[in-house]
Parts: structure tokens; sequence; C-alpha cells
């Protein structure tokens, strides 16, 4: 079983990293793109028939700080 | 003679420097707690100190948060205990939910390291008791760019937790005297009770006019006051 985890920042909360990358892309010539927000990304190995309420937990006490992120769970089999 | 407990992490690199900070404090003796002790040897205070505890991974501070100290310390703060946290020890503290807020990447995305005019102000605590006027104290730090949401910044400001803050050297909280782009030139913040305080910049950097300065040396005896 997998487990695919997306933090993501709060709306509200300032990014100077993906501000750094808009200016980046910019530089580049791409001037469709108007915001970068950057997150994080995490995959895990489950033992099958883990509990997504258990993943859900673990991602509030560690992977996101939920003052400023946002989390997602994808829970699949690949 | 009362002690302060100094936590050394893996990662922490201000831990010798604080232990000197608090030694040559009169009426202050430090003693060396490691992340894995399970009881704080009745220290009357403790410091959580700059560094790169367990090589800032996930997030600065996350992880030290869950070191065996933590649950000790987080004891501790609740009956009252002071507790203060510098640079990285201020990081875990707000990760551990003992100080409101988040520590941000700085504004600009450099580390800054630099001098730093700050000023005392809000409730008192046992760390700023009598502390008055501007102190030059320096930063060195990538992640100092402290953040709460609306509603956290307006109550921390009624209760008077918004404890440091960033000004010129003629005392003014100019948006240019804030370094790293901290809402409200916040340096440094503390609970409601006043007996967690955590701050960006290092007072046991200049504790010893051999260093460059002594306005740090306020904060150590203001708690060696207090303590009395």
């Amino acid at each position: 079983m997998k487990a695919r985890i997306y933090v993501t920042l709060k709306e509200g909360v300032l990014d100077p990293a993906g501000k750094a990358v808009v200016g980046g892309v910019h530089a580049l010539g791409y001037s469709e793109v108007s915001e970068v927000r950057i997150g994080k990304f995490f995959e895990m190995e489950l033992k099958d028939s883990s509990d997504g309420e258990r993943i859900r937990e673990m991602c509030g006490q560690l992977l996101a700080n939920p003052v400023i992120e946002d989390f997602r769970i994808e829970l699949g089999n690949s | 003679m009362r002690t302060v407990g100094v936590v050394t992490f893996p990662g922490s690199n201000c831990d010798a420097d604080f232990r000197f900070a608090v030694d040559r404090t009169p009426g202050l003796r430090a003693v060396q707690l490691w992340h894995k002790d399970a009881d704080l040897r009745g220290v009357d205070a403790v410091v959580l100190p700059g560094g790169f505890s367990y090589g800032d991974y996930l997030r600065c501070g996350a992880i030290a948060r869950f070191s065996p100290v933590m649950a000790e310390v987080a004891k501790f703060a609740a009956c009252g205990g002071p507790v203060l946290g510098v640079c990285n020890g201020f990081q875990i503290l707000c990760e551990a939910g003992l100080l409101p807020g988040v520590l941000l990447r700085n504004r600009d995305l450099a580390f800054l390291c630099q001098d730093t005019y700050i000023v005392a102000e809000g409730r008192e605590t046992p760390f700023t008791r009598g502390v008055k006027g501007i102190l030059r104290v320096p930063i060195a730090h990538g992640e100092g760019n402290w953040f709460a949401d609306d509603e956290t910044f307006a109550g921390m400001q009624d209760r008077g937790q918004l404890l440091f803050r960033y000004v010129n050297a003629a005392g003014e909280q100019t948006p240019e005297a804030c370094p790293n782009g901290a809402r409200g030139n916040v340096a440094g913040v503390c609970n409601a009770e006043g007996n967690v305080v955590g701050l960006m910049p290092h007072p046991e950097r200049v504790c010893d006019p051999v260093l460059g300065g002594t306005d740090g040396t306020a904060l150590l005896a203001s708690l060696a006051g207090v303590l009395q």
C-alpha cells in the first residue's frame, strides 16, 4: 500500500522561495507564470490495510505544521 | 546559586556558548542537559540554544520537538518554569506548540549573519524584567521570519506577548529595521503566561567585551534576579 502526501502552504502565508522561482522563470521568458507556491511531496510505503485515519493523524503531528500548512493524502496500491 | 539547564540536541552549536554566558552571570550555574534525558535534574530554568537540530530536516525544530527531553520541558513550562529558546531553540518552541506562530524562510532568502537592534516591550517575563533601552544583539539564521495569522497576532499584541521588536539604531520600528521580514518587526515572543520566551537574536554572543558587546547579559541578569 502506498500513501502520497502533499503538503502545501496555506493561503495568505508568504512564500519567498516561490517568489524567487517566479523571478527565475520570468528571466527564462515564461511570462505566463504569475505565481508559484512551493510545497512538499512525500511518498510512503505502508503495510497493507493501514488505517487512513492514523495516517491523517501522523501528517498533522509531524509532516505538516498546521499553523502555516495544509495537507492532502492519496492512498492507493501503486 | 540557581541552575540553568542548557539542552544539547544533535546539531546544536550554541550550547557551549550559552553555558559560558550562564556561568559568568552572578548567581547562575549552567547544567548540561542531553536531548535523551528523561529528567531535568532539578534545574531552575531551561535554555534551548541555537544550532541546526537534526539537520533542520523537514522544518527547523520539527524533529527536535519529539526528543525525550522536550516532554520534560513541556511539563516544566506548564508548571510555570522559565524556558528560553534562542534561534533554533525558538523554532523548536514554536514547533512544540509552547510558543505561538512559526519561523518562515527569511524574506530575501539569504542566511543573515549581522548585528541587529532590538527593544524589549510587552508584558513582564523572567527574561525581560528590567531590560531597558536598545540592545545590539547579532542574528544568524535562514528561517527567522516570524509569522502568525491575523487573529493570533492581534491577541498576542493585546496580551503583550510580542516581546522583542527589531528597531533601527535610533530605536524606531521601521520596515527597514526588520532584517528578515518578520511580522510586526517581531524578534521574539512569549506565551500567554510569560514564562516561555523565544527570540531569534543571540544574547549569548554578546556577553563579554571581548566578543564585541555586553548587551546580551541583560536577559540572564534578569533571570538571576527573578530566581533569587
